[in-house]
C-alpha cells in the first residue's frame, strides 16, 4: 500500500499516462508489417505534430497571429532538397560533397551535396531560426489583425518563391525546381544506426518522427515552464504590464518566432527526406490553416491539446476523409441522394465545420491550457454574471 | 521655478532635499497628443527616501506623466534623470532595470496566470536564465528558479495576500487582493522608485488606511522612494512629505502638505471641486 503512495507522489508520477502512451507508439510498428498504410499516417500525424508545437510556441503561448507558418515547412523541406540530393551538381568541381553518408549515396550520387540527416536538420533550424526572425521583425511593431497579414504575405512570398525558384538562378544553381520536384532525395540517414529506405521499410522513419516529436515536447515543456516561457505569456496577456515588468518586447517576440519556426524546419526537413521530393506543390497556404486549425483544436497554448489537435486532424486528412468519407456505404449514400462530390474535394470545407463546431460546443479546445479553462469557466474578479452568459 | 531658488537659502524642510542628489529630476518635460498638450513644460525632482504624491483632477496628466517616466511614452520635450542617469526615451523595461517599477491605474495583471506567477515575472530584469540554459535546465537555472519562485512567495505575503490565494489565476482574486499582487509584482524587479498611480482607487477606508501604513513600512524597511498619484486627500495628506499638483497638464503648485492645503489656486482647481460633492 505505501509503495503504491510511493509511487504516485514520485516526482515523475503526473508523466505516467504520458510515458505510457509513447511507449505504445514507440512499440506500434512491431505490430504492422514493415511497409504499412497506417503506419505511415501516424508518420505524416507526427510531423503535423512537430509542426503544430512550433506554430503554439507563437500563436498560443506569445499570442501573436502566424498564418504563413507554411514557409518554415517550406525552408526546412528545401533543407532537405538543398543537402541531400543532387541538386547542386557542379559543386566541388562535380565529384559532390558527402558527410556522414553512407557508401552506397557516395557511389550512387557522386554529385551534389550530401550530408547526414542530422546535419540537414541543424542545417534547417539554422536556417529557419533566421527566417522566423526576420518574418517577425516587420510585425514587431504592429498588433493582432495587422501582424496576420504580414504573416500571411510572408508565407505567400517564400511559397511564390519556391514555386518560381526554378528561374532564381545564383550562381548556377536554381533556388529550388519549382513544381518539378528536387528528387530523389537521399533516404534516411542516421549516425551509428544506418540507412533506411522507405520504399521498404518504415520503421525507423517511424521511430525518427517519433523521436523528432519527444525531442521538440521535451524543448517545449522546458522553455514553457522558464523565465522566457513566462516572459512570453505576459506578454500574450499585456504588453504594456510585461514591458514596464522588465520584459524586453523585441528580443521576447523575436526568440518565439525563432523558436517557432526552427520546428517547422525540422518538420520539413524530415518531410522532405521522407517524401523523397521536395517541391513547391507542397507548400500551400492550406497547411498555415491546417496547423492553425490543430492548435486551436486542441487548445491554444497547451501543449498536450495542440498534440492531440493535430493528431486528430491529421487523421482526419489522411485516413477520415479518403477511407471512411469517401468509400464505401457512406459514399453511396450521398450518391443514392443525388449529392455528387467526394470530401476530398472539400477537404478544408470539413475542417472549417469542425472547427465551427468546436468553437460552439467547446472553444477553450480540446483540452485547453489549465490558465485558460480559469479564464473561460470562472470569468474575470470573480463576477457570477459572466459564468452564466458563458455557459 | 521660483520656488527652485529659494529652495537653497531658505526653507530648512526644502533644503534637506537639494542637498541630497535627487532620485529623479525632471526638467522641462511634455508630452503632446495632436493638438492636446497632456502634460505641459513639468519640472519635478524627488529626495531619496520620500514619499512625493502628484494631485490634480481628472485629465490632468498624471498617469501621462508617469508613462514618460517608465518609458511608456517617449516626452515631446524635456528630459529625465533618475539616479543620475539620463532615462528620456530609453525602452522600459531597461527603466525597469535601472530600479523603477510601477503598478497601474486600472489593474494590469497577467490575469491567466497566477499570483506567483505574475510576481516571476516581475522579478524578469534580475534573472539570468537563457534559453539554452533553460531548456537544458542547468544547475544555475534551476536553483534561480527556485529562488525566483520562493522570493515571489515572500513578497506576496509581505503584501499581505493570504497564503491559500498564492495560485489563484490572478483574475480570480478579489479586487483588493488584485491590487496587493500588482504592488507584489512591482516591488519584485527591486526598484528603488516605485510609481503607485491610484493605489487605493476602490478601496475602502479601512483598506486605504492599511496601505497607507504600508506605504511608510515600504521606504523605512525597503529604502524605497515613492511617486504616488491618488484622489483620496486624506490618504495623500497623511503619507507625504512633498505634493505636486497638476492642472490641465501644468504643474500649478508644490510644496508641503501643510502648503499644499492652504493654497489658493489649489484648492480652487482641485480641493474646492471635491469639496463641494
Ligand atoms: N495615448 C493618448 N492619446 C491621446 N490622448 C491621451 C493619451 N493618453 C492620455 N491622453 C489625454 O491626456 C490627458 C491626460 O490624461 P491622463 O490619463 O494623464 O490624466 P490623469 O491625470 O491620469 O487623469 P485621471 O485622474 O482621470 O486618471 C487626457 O485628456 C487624456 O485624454
Ligand atoms: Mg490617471
Amino acid at each position: 500500500m505505501s509503495k503504491l503512495a510511493e509511487l504516485r507522489n514520485a516526482r515523475w508520477a503526473p508523466w505516467m499516462p504520458a510515458i505510457i502512451a509513447v511507449v505504445a507508439v514507440a512499440l506500434f510498428p512491431l505490430f504492422r508489417p514493415p511497409l504499412d498504410a497506417t503506419m505511415s499516417d501516424v508518420i505524416q500525424a507526427l510531423a503535423y505534430v512537430v509542426m503544430a508545437l512550433g506554430l503554439n510556441i507563437v500563436v498560443g503561448f506569445a499570442g501573436l497571429l502566424d498564418l504563413g507558418y507554411v514557409a518554415f515547412y517550406a525552408f526546412g523541406a528545401l533543407a532537405a532538397g538543398w543537402f541531400a540530393s543532387d541538386h547542386f551538381s557542379k559543386v566541388n568541381g562535380g565529384e559532390g560533397v558527402h558527410i556522414g553518408v553512407s557508401d552506397f549515396v557516395q557511389t550512387a550520387f557522386p554529385q551534389g551535396i550530401h550530408v547526414s540527416f542530422l546535419l540537414i536538420v541543424i542545417g534547417a533550424i539554422l536556417v529557419t531560426a533566421l527566417a522566423g526572425a526576420v518574418i517577425g521583425l516587420p510585425t514587431l511593431r504592429l498588433r493582432g489583425d495587422y501582424i496576420a497579414i504580414v504573416t500571411l504575405a510572408f508565407g505567400e512570398i517564400i511559397s511564390r518563391f519556391a514555386a518560381n525558384g526554378d528561374s532564381v538562378i545564383i550562381k548556377g544553381y536554381a533556388l529550388s525546381n519549382g513544381r518539378e520536384s528536387i528528387s530523389p532525395i537521399d533516404q534516411l540517414n542516421l549516425p551509428l544506426v544506418g540507412e533506411f529506405d522507405s520504399a521498404t521499410n518504415l520503421r525507423f522513419y517511424f521511430w525518427t518522427a517519433l523521436a523528432l516529436v519527444l525531442v521538440v515536447l521535451f524543448v517545449n515543456f522546458r522553455v514553457r515552464d522558464s523565465r522566457l516561457g513566462r516572459a512570453w505569456i505576459a506578454l500574450r496577456e499585456d504588453e504594456v504590464a510585461a514591458a514596464s515588468m522588465g520584459v524586453p518586447l523585441v528580443r521576447t517576440k523575436l526568440t518565439a518566432y525563432a523558436i517557432g519556426a526552427t520546428f517547422g524546419g525540422i518538420a520539413g526537413a524530415f518531410l522532405g527526406v521522407y517524401n523523397n521530393s521536395v517541391n513547391a506543390n507542397q507548400f500551400q497556404f492550406g497547411i498555415s490553416i491546417f496547423l492553425l486549425s490543430m492548435v486551436i483544436l486542441g487548445g491554444l497554448g497547451s501543449i498536450w491539446g495542440v498534440v492531440i489537435g493535430a493528431t486528430l486532424l491529421s487523421f482526419v486528412n489522411t485516413f477520415l476523409i479518403p477511407d471512411v468519407l469517401d468509400k464505401g456505404s457512406f459514399n453511396d449514400l450521398l450518391s443514392n441522394v443525388g449529392l455528387d462530390f467526394t470530401f476530398g474535394e472539400v477537404k478544408f470545407g470539413v475542417f472549417g465545420f469542425i472547427l465551427v463546431l468546436m468553437m460552439v460546443l467547446r472553444p477553450q479546445g480540446l483540452l485547453p491550457e489549465r490558465r485558460r479553462t480559469a479564464e473561460l469557466t470562472q470569468g474575470v474578479g470573480g463576477d457570477e454574471a459572466i459564468v452564466e452568459t458563458r455557459a | 521655478m521660483s520656488d527652485e531658488s529659494a529652495v537653497g537659502t531658505q526653507q530648512a524642510s526644502s533644503g534637506s532635499d537639494a542637498a541630497a542628489p535627487s532620485k529623479l529630476s525632471v526638467e522641462g518635460v511634455s508630452k503632446i497628443f495632436g493638438g492636446l498638450v497632456a502634460v505641459d513644460d513639468v519640472d519635478f525632482s524627488i529626495a531619496p527616501r520620500s514619499i512625493v504624491s502628484i494631485i490634480g483632477p481628472n485629465g490632468a496628466g498624471k498617469t501621462t506623466f508617469f508613462n514618460m517616466l517608465t518609458g511608456l511614452y517617449k516626452p515631446s520635450t524635456g528630459r529625465i534623470v533618475f539616479d543620475g542617469r539620463d532615462i528620456t526615451g530609453t525602452r522600459p523595461d531597461r527603466i525597469t532595470a535601472f530600479g523603477v517599477a510601477r503598478t497601474f491605474q486600472n489593474i494590469r495583471l497577467f490575469s491567466t496566470m497566477s499570483a506567483v506567477e505574475n510576481v516571476m515575472v516581475g522579478q524578469h530584469a534580475r534573472m539570468k536564465g537563457g534559453m539554452f540554459s533553460s531548456i537544458l535546465r542547468t544547475p544555475g537555472v534551476r536553483r534561480e528558479e527556485r529562488e525566483v519562485r520562493e522570493r515571489a512567495r515572500e513578497m506576496l505575503d509581505y503584501v499581505g495576500l493570504r497564503a491559500a490565494e498564492f495560485d489563484q489565476v490572478s483574475s480570480n482574486l478579489s479586487y483588493g487582493d488584485q491590487r496587493r499582487v500588482e504592488i507584489a509584482r512591482a516591488l519584485a524587479s527591486e526598484p528603488s522608485l516605485l510609481l503607485l498611480d491610484e493605489p487605493t482607487a476602490g478601496m475602502n477606508p479601512n483598506e486605504s488606511a492599511r496601505l497607507t501604513e504600508f506605504m511608510g513600512k515600504l521606504r523605512d524597511e525597503r529604502d524605497l522612494t515613492i511617486l504616488l498619484i491618488e484622489h483620496d486627500m486624506k490618504v495623500v495628506m497623511e503619507v507625504s512629505q512633498h505634493i505636486t499638483v497638476l492642472d490641465h497638464g501644468e504643474k500649478i503648485a508644490e510644496g508641503l502638505p501643510q502648503e499644499i492645503r492652504e493654497n489658493e489656486r489649489v484648492v480652487e482647481a482641485y480641493l474646492g471641486k471635491s469639496a463641494g460633492d
